[in-house]
């Protein structure tokens, strides 16, 4: 009996985990990959790691650690690509190793008990609290309506922010809050799948996505339904073959963009030669 | 005429480096004014000072309230600004002309809708309101970014360096477009090609960190000589062209 309600609050929680990291996710991924920010999240997400090495260290909840870090270290890219006196990859690059090195000395230096290091890096189900949960919920909230809201404003920021300037003075700012937030969605989403897997679940459901829509909006709506069914079944497969659930929810999701990948070819295939025999048509009438 | 907005003695800077000095330049409505000028002589400086994306560091940049304001400039950038492979449609670019107006928590109502759909049309763009960028030819892509300037019906229009990114078989389409969006508000284009300048503009601003303005009934016989460097036109057969008037 105990078995099965500790069984019931496990999928429930899986469940749970799967939609609101594919919301967050499916937001954040698709503003990240159309602006091509991958790189940016990547040293984000890593650089958020010291974080939670410091977290431990001085006895906090590692998350607020890591999300401390990962705000900071976006706001300081965006910062000096503002200012443009530094290159923007090899900054990037620097803060993605440095954050990995503060994290692991001081995880090491932190006395008694050792984290898990495997399940930062490459997520666990089972490290993932109901706060957790909770406040990837609350995030999902969060998004939906900063992005509803603000729909135009951001989509066109992104695509041209020479022209958004010329009629807005918030662009900085609204930079700043939409970096920030995706930090944020990154940081939360680390325990599900893991310092080293979490760009995935931001980068491959957009491109799934971007092969069958080229509308922002839509591109959002596919990305969490493929996220979510990514999600979904790799949190299942992980469960009963028993192997890390970051690792299974990163190899579904490609699994979903090579069989996308191929139906979209085929569908151009058949409309490409549909036209042709159209166009051969054109001189036999004429 | 009545004038749209009156620069007096406007200096302009970037850090120590004077790029505009003592700019004293009006525009009257339905004016289309062809900035002409070396690389680096402060034409699109002139277009940030009007736009206000920059201030002036002396001098009065006044707009005739009655007229216009800053919400009824339209804007046509040089084409590298927008990322011709993000997911935005041709439908969604034109709109953005609405938002200095719309403010930034918009919604487009079917109105706005309509007018885009008009444009599309106007600027023979009629089935691609759904296509992305990266579909289009540069030309095409032109007209998009001058759907975006117009959309709101401006006053004034500024356009930098528009020779830039056209096929030369939309050239003569475009500027026919111009000649005809001119008869209902000024234009003021940038542009480094003297040369190949469109016969639709009515007058030349010389732009070289000074500013001499050229009305156009001043055609004289004159030589062509510019920012103290003769220029010799060299053409075959019988081509139209315009001299200006030694800058005193």
């Amino acid at each position: 009996m105990e078995a099965n309600i500790f069984q019931y609050e496990f999928i429930i929680k899986g469940l749970l985990g799967a939609i609101f990291a594919s919301i967050t996710a499916g937001l954040a991924g698709t503003y990240v990959v159309s602006k091509r920010m991958v790189f940016l999240s990547g040293g984000i997400t890593h650089a958020s790691f010291g974080g939670i090495g410091i977290g431990y260290f001085i006895g906090i909840n590692p998350v607020i650690g890591a999300a401390v870090f990962g705000i900071m270290s976006a706001l300081g890219v965006e910062y000096l690509s503002v200012r443009q006196k530094i290159r923007e990859d090899s900054a990037i690059g620097i803060l993605w190793a440095f954050g990995m090195a503060i994290g692991i000395i001081f995880i090491y230096l932190t006395p008694g008990y050792t984290p898990n290091l495997m399940s930062y890096l490459f997520g666990s189900i089972l490290t993932v609290s109901n706060a957790d949960i909770i406040a990837l919920g609350i995030m999902s909230v969060i998004l939906i309506f900063y992005f509803g809201i603000f729909y135009r404003a951001i989509l066109y920021i992104s695509f041209d922010e020479v022209f958004a300037r010329t009629y807005s003075s918030y662009v900085d700012i609204f930079k700043y809050i939409t970096t920030s937030l995706i930090a944020l969605t990154i940081v939360l989403n680390i325990r599900m799948a893991g310092v080293v897997l979490v760009i995935s679940l931001l980068t491959i459901p957009p491109n799934i996505a971007m092969l069958f829509t080229k509308v922002y909006f839509k591109i959002v709506l596919w990305s969490i339904l493929a996220g979510f069914i990514g999600t979904a079944s790799g949190y299942a497969i992980s469960y009963f073959a028993g192997i890390p659930v970051g690792a299974t929810i990163i190899f579904t999701l490609v699994i979903i963009w090579v069989i996308a990948k191929v139906i979209s070819q085929l569908t151009k295939k058949i409309s490409v030669s549909g036209k042709g025999e159209l166009e051969m048509d054109k001189p036999l009438k004429s | 005429m009545v004038s749209l907005f009156e620069m007096s003695s406007l200096s302009a800077s970037y850090g120590t480096s004077m790029v505009l000095q003592d700019i004293n330049f009006r525009v009257v409505e339905k004016d289309f004014i062809g900035v002409i000028g070396p690389n680096g002589g402060g034409k699109t400086t002139l277009l940030r000072l009007i736009l206000g994306l920059l201030k002036p560091v002396s001098g009065n940049l006044t707009f005739n309230s009655e007229l216009i304001n800053r919400n009824r400039i339209g804007y046509l950038p040089q084409i590298s600004t927008g990322d011709i492979n993000y997911p935005v449609t041709v439908a969604d670019i034109i709109l953005s002309g609405l938002m200095i107006r719309k403010g930034i928590i918009s919604r487009m109502s079917s109105a706005d809708k309509s007018k885009a759909a008009m444009v599309i049309d106007e600027l023979g763009l009629s089935g691609m309101a759904g296509s992305t960028l990266n579909e289009l030819s540069g030309g095409q892509i032109q007209r998009v970014f001058l759907g975006r300037a117009i959309i709101g019906e401006p006053k004034l229009l500024l356009l930098d360096e528009p020779g830039n990114f056209v096929d030369s078989t939309f050239e003569n389409d475009f500027y026919e477009k111009l000649r005809e969006l001119n008869k209902r508000m000024a234009i003021l284009m940038v542009s480094h090609d003297v040369g190949t300048i469109s016969s639709h503009i009515k007058s030349f601003a010389c732009v070289n960190r000074s500013l001499h303005y050229h009305p156009s009934n001043e055609i004289t016989n004159e030589d062509l000589l510019s920012y103290n460097c003769p220029i010799q036109v060299i053409t075959h057969g019988e081509i139209p062209h315009t001299v200006l008037k030694y800058h005193k």
